[in-house]
């Protein structure tokens, strides 16, 4: 058994630390540097675990060789590593976004960038309840400083109520831990699962409460309505490439809710089992209209992306909702779909609101922006890969989603108002797009943005076509992906009772 | 001693809330710091209440204290420490910047200054 699991989680921390003391020592420009390097070298690792876990495999990693269930785990299947090389992309082409001169508003982003790093591969990766709390607080604190980067009037406000939500979120979470440990005595996730499958009828109370804290404690990460009402204020106050980092910021709570609704709670689970499918469908659906009702009303570009990714989430949630296989399959190929292009995104809003000078990006007739070709162009590619209109990988997700969504009782609703939503996404988008670039008028108020600017926009975006080049293989991996996601039992087996090969570190 | 420890844990998160909910960030910060002292408690007596039983393995020992959910407090402990730190650092930052101390930076005329 390789190092290579931990490799993702000890990277960002020995790196931020070393960005942290180096600040005085080396220059901005080797620490730009250095950060790169170290992102890219996570997209490697990312990679190579992808890999290592293609076949099927689901490898451990058990901190100073404690067998499980006692010591601290690590667990490398391949939802995990789907989710790490999602992140490892789009850190790399936020960061260099960052890197043409956000970094300067304070003095810590190159290492708080990489402890938010730490924090989301250590979240994916962790095999222990308690630890995906510790990785989270990690992941928040690191957020935390992101989000009032730059400062302002409006974005420390938003940053305040971010981070007083996140906290009693966190409290949420300690008190179900506490609850599930205090009944069952224990709190890795794989051994939660067996025990919970054999709860005593007269324990089955508190289990069930605490297992909807736990729900509830996602769904505020993942920004589920009624708990979505934070996200719109801090993703357009914050600056953009942090914007288009928190983009899989509300993953990491739809990556929970499916990773405990399936394993902890999940087909296997006995009485407790499904706990979550009577809440997840319908409060995604609602998630959806809510989010598509603020992206029409929105006034600023940036306020209404954010609004793009509530409604993300909903259609994610959504087809994680379902619970069948081929619903988990479509919603993981939609999660990479959409976290990239709600990220390319929030660059792009940035990269208008600078060109359009005192304007910024609020939606009214304004200064014409330079280059209004190019930028308009991506503008075009990106609302088509928000919205999921054909040809681009958007369409095929959504169509995914909703080829999945035939097969449940619920479908006359899910397919409803996602076309509907869908449609209002449209007509807004396509407001604002003519708003922005068609009815411009007067002389140019700033300078065109630069070519280095729109690189990371247009990488994104390459990923985009990647999805859509090469979907067949990446459709296929996201259903076996939900087919072992499906099936704990192997996933308990590989924590609790590893075989002599697939065994110790 | 069971009743003691969760009439204090419920009290605890009751003022908690109930500070939480209020409009000013101080006596916001000071019901998270209240919520997460109840829920340390809390966490503390999920290993279940004893007096004088050893943590470690000791050969006239009668029973044993759980000590996973010490370790679970101290941890929680250190980061919850570390939280109210930030946060009332950010809502000092929040009155300099927004000019008072309301959680959502209108002053009390509902002025967003």
């Amino acid at each position: 058994m390789s190092h290579l699991i931990i490799a993702p989680v000890l990277l960002p921390l020995l790196a931020g630390t070393l960005l942290l003391l180096s600040r005085r020592v080396l220059s901005l420009e080797v620490r730009r540097w250095l950060n790169l390097t170290v992102v890219a070298a996570q997209v490697v690792l990312a990679a190579m675990l992808l890999v290592a876990v293609g076949t099927g495999d689901i490898l451990t990693y058990r901190l100073g060789n404690w067998p499980a269930p006692y010591g601290i785990l690590l667990v490398a299947d391949r939802l995990a590593v789907w989710m790490l090389l999602i992140t490892a992309l789009l850190a790399c082409f936020a960061l260099l976004y960052a890197v043409r001169g956000t970094d300067r508003g304070s003095r810590h982003f190159h290492p708080m960038f990489q402890l938010q790093l730490f924090g989301l591969n250590g979240a994916f990766l962790t095999g222990d309840l308690f630890n995906l709390f510790v990785f989270f607080e990690i992941l928040l604190l690191a957020s935390y400083g992101l989000m009032v980067h730059g400062g302002g009037a409006q974005r420390v406000r938003a940053g305040l109520h971010f981070v007083v939500l996140n906290l009693a979120g966190s409290t949420l979470f300690l008190f179900a831990a506490g609850t599930l440990y205090g009944v069952l005595g224990t709190l890795n996730m794989a051994d939660l699962a067996v025990k919970v499958a054999a709860t005593p009828p007269e324990d089955l109370g508190p289990v069930r409460a605490a297992g909807l804290l736990l729900f509830g404690v996602f769904a505020l990460k993942a920004a589920l309505i009624p708990l979505h009402l934070w996200l719109p204020a801090a993703y357009a106050a914050t600056s953009a490439p942090v914007a288009a980092l928190f983009a899989i910021m509300t993953k990491v709570g739809a990556y929970c809710l499916l990773r405990v609704g399936t394993l902890i709670f999940g087909p296997e689970a006995g009485t407790l089992g499904g706990l979550y499918d009577d809440w997840l469908l319908p409060l995604a659906l609602v998630t959806l209209l809510m989010g598509s009702l603020g992206v029409l009303a929105a006034v600023e570009l940036r306020r209404q992306v954010a609004y793009l990714v509530v409604v993300s989430i909903g259609l994610l949630l959504i087809a994680f909702g379902l619970g069948s296989q081929a619903g988990i399959g479509a919603g993981l190929y939609y999660l990479a779909n959409t976290s990239f292009a709600t990220a390319a995104f929030f660059l792009l809003a940035d990269i208008i609101a600078q060109a359009r000078g005192a304007r910024q990006d609020r939606l009214d007739p304004g200064p014409p922006i330079g280059s209004a070709g190019v930028v308009g162009g991506f503008f075009f590619i990106t609302a088509l890969l928000v919205v999921g209109l054909p040809p681009l990988s958007g369409f095929l997700g959504k169509f995914l989603v909703l080829r999945a969504a035939l097969a449940d009782p619920a479908w006359p609703w899910v397919l409803g108002l996602v076309l509907v939503t869908g449609l209002l996404g449209l007509v807004a988008l396509a407001r604002s797009g003519s708003l922005l670039f068609l009815r411009a008028a007067g002389p140019l108020e700033a300078a065109p943005p630069s070519v280095a600017a729109l690189i990371p926009v247009a990488g994104l975006l390459a990923l985009c076509l990647a999805l859509l080049i090469w979907a067949g293989p990446l459709v296929g991996f996201a259903a076996a992906t939900a087919d072992q996601v499906l099936h704990p039992g192997a996933y308990v087996q590989a924590v609790l009772h590893p075989t002599a090969a697939g065994g110790t570190p | 001693m069971e009743a003691l420890m969760s009439a204090i844990v419920g009290v605890l998160t009751a003022c908690g809330v109930y500070l939480m909910l209020r409009g000013r960030t101080f006596p916001v910060v000071l019901g998270l710091t209240l919520l997460t002292y109840a829920v340390n408690l809390f966490l503390f007596s999920s290993g279940r209440l004893a007096i004088g039983v050893p943590p470690i393995i000791q050969e006239q020992a009668s029973g044993y204290a759980d000590p996973l959910p010490q370790a679970l407090v101290l941890t929680a402990i250190v980061i919850s420490f570390a939280m109210t730190a930030f946060v009332i650092m950010l809502s000092l930052k929040a009155r300099a910047e927004l000019g008072n101390d309301q959680v959502d930076g209108r002053s009390e005329g509902g002025e967003v200054s």
